[in-house]
């Protein structure tokens, strides 16, 4: 962007107004699974608030989201309702995927839970750790904010 | 007044001494193995006696020991609140035969967690009013708390949606 300070107008490309108006309001669809969800809720509260970054607003909806956080542990037979969940976001579209469990199965290495939901939906972040503190989280939020800025996919 | 424990094994033994296979007691927690035979009838005594009045099965359970002598057991977790007392009953079962009768009429509590021991073992509870999966899915084939069963499960076996 470059800022002309006589006339006083703004120039830049389309893309990028359109990445930095989708980056800084990311509205969350909480697909709050198990214990994660309880450190997402946190995120989202007046201690570690979230609305600093334009993502105060949790959708409980699909229609109107944008990032869906998957917050816990993802069976197999669960899988198919996040599936069909994040068909039903509109695009543009991102998924943070938020813990062990989600990102790889976490400590549970068994027959029933899917192994990393990558397996079935494209993840753009992943968080580490059982649960990750909302700082962690918060973290994510600003690097994916980066990546959208970037125009990355 | 005599203690309900003493009570019970005297009473069972009374009234189906052949039936019963062993009493233990260990660490506090009696255990009673019986005939599978006699189940039914067993149940229906112990919950209608005034004296034990064994009013809730907390718990149904089953167990794969993959032995020689016998393949899976099912315990009955039993609890009278009126004696506030509680004790184990475990019925054998061979790999060959994996009928055992239902106890739903005799406390109804008892049909989910029937419905589990059958979707993790298959075990076929004879009179469940609707014996189906209850954890995995419908379609599903396996039986996944077998000692035959892999841990990380069949691939492919439950299909994930595509990428």
């Amino acid at each position: 962007m470059g800022l002309m300070d006589k006339d006083g107008f703004l120039t830049t490309k389309l893309d990028t107004l359109l990445n930095w108006s989708r980056k800084n309001s990311l509205w969350p669809m909480p697909m709050g699974i198990s214990c994660c969800a309880i450190e997402m809720m946190s995120f989202a509260g007046p201690r570690f608030d979230v609305s600093r970054f334009g993502s105060e607003v949790f959708r409980f909806s699909p229609r109107q989201s944008d990032l869906m956080i998957v917050a816990g542990t993802v069976t197999y037979k669960m899988a198919k309702v996040v599936r069909k969940i994040y068909d039903q976001m509109p695009e543009p579209k991102w998924v943070m995927s938020m813990g062990a469990c989600a990102s790889s199965g976490g400590m549970y290495r068994s027959y029933s839970v899917v192994q990393g939901i990558d397996l079935f939906i494209p993840v753009d972040i992943y968080v580490a750790g059982c649960p990750p503190r909302p700082e962690n989280v918060l973290n994510a939020l600003i690097e994916l904010q980066k990546k959208i800025a970037r125009n990355e996919k | 007044m005599k203690n309900i424990k003493q009570k019970l094994i005297e009473k069972l033994k009374e009234n189906y001494g052949t039936s019963i296979e062993s009493v233990v007691e260990f660490q506090g927690t009696l255990t009673i193995t019986v005939g599978k035979e006699k189940l039914k009838d067993i149940c229906t005594f112990l919950r209608g006696d005034f004296d034990l009045y064994f009013d809730m099965c907390k718990d149904i359970v089953g167990v794969d020991y993959q032995r020689p002598d016998f393949r899976f057991e099912v315990v009955y977790n039993l609890y009278s609140i009126k004696n506030n007392f509680r004790f184990l009953l475990k019925i054998k079962l061979q790999e060959t035969d994996l009928h055992i009768p239902s106890v739903v009429d005799i406390w109804p509590g008892v049909n989910w967690p029937e419905r589990e021991v059958y979707d993790f073992f298959g075990i076929i509870f004879d009179g469940h009013p609707d014996l189906r999966r209850i954890y995995m899915p419908e379609d599903f084939e396996y039986f996944p708390l077998r000692k035959e069963f892999p841990l990380m499960g069949i691939p492919g076996s439950i299909p994930l949606p595509r990428k």
